[in-house]
Order: C-alpha cells, then sequence, then structure tokens
C-alpha cells in the first residue's frame, strides 16, 4: 500500500534555514545541509527547500544550499522560492533538485507549468498554492502570501493539473506557523478535485494533526519544517504514531 | 569499471550520477553508440513518456542488444525498465528493446495515477539485484504506466494493480522505482548492480 509521505520543509534565506510564524518574523533555525542529513537517517521521506524571500528580493533559490543539501540525501529534493522561468528551474534541477516547485510565477504565467512539465515530465513539477480561507471559499495568493491572486485553490489546483503538474503543495496561510493544526477542510478539498497527490502544508503541531490530515483532510502528503527543525519530536516516533492509529507510512530509515 | 549511463534527454540524470557515486561507481555518458564498447555496464534512466524512447535509435538499441548478448550487464530505471519490455500502451507504435516479454499498461485509476511515493516491494524470489532487501522494504515510486508481472520478476509493488517493481533475467535488470531516491535500500540495490557488473567483469569471455 502506497505510503503517506511526511515532508520535510527547510525554508531557506541567504543559506540558513529559518522558519516564520504567518509568513511574517523569520528566524533562524540553522544549516540546512546538516538538518538534510539529520533527516536522511531519521527516516523522513522527502524534503522540500523553499527560498521563503526569494520572489521578493528576486533572486534564485540559492543554488548552493541545494548542491550541499543533494550531495548528502538520497530521498526526493523538492526546490521552490523564486523559480520564475524555464532557466531559473534549470539552475535548481542541475543543482541537484529533483522536483521544482512554482507558485508566484505559475500564477502569472500558467503556461510556464507546462513548458516545465514538457522538459523535466510531470513528476519534476510540483505547484505550490498559498490559500486564505475568505467566508466560503479559499482564495490563493502570491508573493508568499501577500497579494491576492483572484483564483479559488480548488479551481486553480484542477488548472495546474491539467496544465501537467505532477503534485500540489498547498499551503494554508491561515494555519501556517500557528501549530493549530492543518486545514483539513482546504486540503480535502483540493484533494478530492484532482488526481494528482497533494500535500498538506501549514500548522502541524502534534501528532494528531498529521493523523486528521491524512484521514479527514485526505492529504497523501503532509509538510511541516519548525517540529522537526527543533528535534521536538522524532520523525520515527510520529511515524510509529501513525502507524499504530492506521495511517499506511515507511517505517526503515 | 567504466559503467555507461544512457542519456536520451528523458529527465535529470543528477541524482542517478550521485547515487551510483555514492556506492563507488561513477557513470560516463556515451555521446554515442560506439562509445559503448568498452562499457562494463549500462544504465539506461528515464522519466516521462513512452515516446521519449524513439531517440534510442535503431543504432543504439542494435548495440545494446548486442552488448547485452555478450553478457554486458544493463540495468533499466523508471522509464527504462518499461523499455526493456515489447512496448506500452502509452505510445502503441513504438517498440521498446524486447529484452523482456510483455507490453506495459496503464495504471488502473482505483487509486491516484500517478502512483508517487513510499510503497513496499513484494519479492518474488531471490535475486542479485536484490540481495539483502527484505520484503515488504519501500522504495520511491513516481509512474503512471507499468510492466506486467512475469516470470522475469524478482520484486512486484501493488497500486491499484500489480506490477513488476524489480526484473532481473541473468545480465538484464530493471527498476521501476527510483534507487538513486529509496534511500538506503536504493543504494544497497545499486551496489548489488555494481556487484553483478563486477562479477561479469571477471567471467571468461565467450
Amino acid at each position: 500500500m502506497l505510503s503517506k509521505r511526511i515532508i520535510a520543509c527547510l525554508d531557506v534565506r541567504n543559506g540558513s534555514v529559518v522558519k516564520g510564524i504567518n509568513f511574517e518574523g523569520l528566524r533562524r533555525a540553522g544549516d540546512p545541509a546538516e538538518l538534510a542529513a539529520r533527516y536522511n537517517v531519521e527516516g523522513i521521506d522527502e524534503l522540500v527547500i523553499l527560498d521563503v524571500t526569494a520572489t521578493i528580493e528576486g533572486r534564485r533559490a540559492l543554488e548552493e544550499t541545494i548542491r550541499e543539501v543533494s550531495s548528502r540525501l538520497f530521498i526526493p529534493l523538492a526546490v521552490g522560492g523564486g523559480i520564475r522561468s524555464e532557466a531559473d528551474a534549470a539552475a535548481a534541477v542541475n543543482a541537484g533538485a529533483d522536483k521544482v516547485s512554482v507558485n508566484s510565477a505559475a500564477l502569472a504565467d500558467p503556461s510556464l507549468i507546462t513548458t516545465l512539465a514538457e522538459r523535466y515530465g510531470s513528476q519534476a513539477v510540483v505547484v505550490a498554492i498559498d490559500a486564505k480561507q475568505n467566508g466560503d471559499r479559499f482564495d490563493v495568493y502570491a508573493r508568499s502570501g501577500q497579494v491576492a491572486a483572484d483564483r479559488d485553490a480548488v479551481a486553480w489546483a484542477i488548472e495546474a493539473e491539467q496544465r501537467g503538474a505532477g503534485e500540489i503543495l498547498l499551503t494554508s496561510i491561515d494555519r501556517d506557523g500557528t501549530r493549530a493544526g492543518f486545514d483539513c477542510e482546504l486540503t480535502a478539498a483540493v484533494s478530492g478535485a484532482v488526481a494528482i497527490p497533494v500535500i498538506a502544508s501549514g500548522g502541524a503541531g502534534t501528532f494528531d494533526h498529521f493523523f486528521d490530515v491524512f484521514t479527514a483532510g485526505k492529504a497523501d502528503a503532509a509538510l511541516a519544517a519548525s517540529i522537526f527543525h527543533y528535534s521536538e519530536h522524532a520523525v520515527a516516533d510520529l511515524k510509529q504514531f501513525l502507524q499504530t492509529r492506521g495511517v499506511p507510512v515507511r517505517l526503515e530509515g | 569499471m567504466r559503467i555507461a549511463l544512457i542519456d536520451y534527454r528523458a529527465g535529470n540524470l543528477t541524482s542517478v550520477r550521485k547515487g551510483f557515486a555514492a556506492v563507488g561507481a561513477p557513470l560516463f555518458t556515451p555521446m554515442s553508440p560506439i562509445e559503448l564498447k568498452d562499457a562494463a555496464a549500462i544504465v539506461v534512466p528515464g522519466v516521462g513518456h513512452f515516446a521519449a524512447t524513439t531517440v534510442l535509435d535503431e543504432e543504439w538499441r542494435k548495440t545494446i542488444a548486442a552488448a547485452v548478448a555478450g553478457g554486458v550487464p544493463l540495468l533499466g530505471i523508471c522509464l527504462g525498465l518499461q523499455w526493456l519490455f515489447d512496448g506500452s500502451e502509452e505510445a502503441p507504435a513504438v517498440a521498446g528493446l524486447g529484452a523482456m516479454t510483455g507490453r506495459c499498461f496503464r495504471l488502473p485509476p482505483v487509486l491516484k495515477v500517478p502512483h508517487v511515493g513510499w510503497n513496499a516491494l513484494e519479492i518474488s524470489r531471490p535475486s542479485e539485484l536484490l540481495d539483502g532487501v527484505a520484503d515488504g522494504t519501500q522504495v520511491y515510486f513516481t509512474h503512471s504506466y507499468a510492466a506486467p508481472i512475469t516470470e522475469a520478476t524478482v520484486a512486484s509493488t501493488t497500486h491499484g494493480a500489480s506490477f513488476a517493481a524489480a526484473v532481473q533475467r541473468d545480465n538484464v535488470c530493471g527498476l521501476q522505482f527510483h534507487p538513486e531516491k529509496s534511500g538506503t535500500a536504493g543504494l544497497r540495490i545499486l551496489s548489488n548492480f555494481v556487484e553483478i557488473t563486477r562479477v561479469q567483469g571477471a567471467k571468461p569471455l565467450g
């Protein structure tokens, strides 16, 4: 049976890992290569590096960081942040990324999704969607959650799939950094609308939150940053917990 | 020991190179079939559409087939495994290498397709390729089409349907999953292929 994936996210700025609360107030959390090597051993299923400030500051994801991390990692590695063009994606892939994640650039020019899928295959193209609840709708935001994109999250996920996306990385802006739990309603709405895997992000705080998003939220994978960075919960403990509750996970490291 | 990595522009090969380097076997990338004459083994990777394999034209196919007939180990990874077979539903007019019997099929839509993530190997029989890999070990997949289970299958996996996750017949090997992305188990399998190559290279010709 296909395992539910536990994905660690390194939010990187200027080569250091940072993690924000509701996308603001970033603070340092360590060396990315060091953290990546630890995850490899601890049984994380996949790693995402996000250059969180790249779009705002107009910088590419740090290629050197990707190179360092990927040389020590034999699990899938996705890179996002500041990937605006085919050339940006190529730089990330050539540095060692298995997947590239596009967000603001895909909203500005959705054909970028198809361009990347044709060049690298759909399995290498992740469309990241940052969504915020407004009444009974989930609206998409661009540029690290700062600008309303005037799109519905479910409709955008469907379009992304049709254009060649291989996975959706879905972040709840409302929950990001709060540790109040994933937005299961948002995740289930998107996961039920597309055939490609949906990675839930934003709000992980307890083991129960992961159980909830894999069951009620219908997520294929769940992503968290800070709860792993500070060694508050061992990955193995989380997976053991999920398996006991009947959620299929990969237990060997 | 020189192992050739065939780059036919179907996906990025950085991770495959890093995986083999991690088990002490750096790869070289031949630009034309003639460069395969010194290869101790051949790796055919690849992601994407089955039609992408048409870049491997008649000359490549003949050279690879001749090398395999001469005992050179061949490893197909992901799309490379599917290419070992007769063909695929994905591109019915495109012939595979035909080193394995059967046609690849689309995974049924009873579960999410593409099949992305970690899934268990069900070991069918002992093999050099999966030596030391326990039944139930999880490896990383990302694909929509799959090869049928045949007598060459050494491990199967189930996602909506059962399919060949790993195949080996003599010196012809294939992996539907990505060993270079499958943690310590994946590196063990790459190391096993290097060992198959080493043993084969030590055999007298003929």
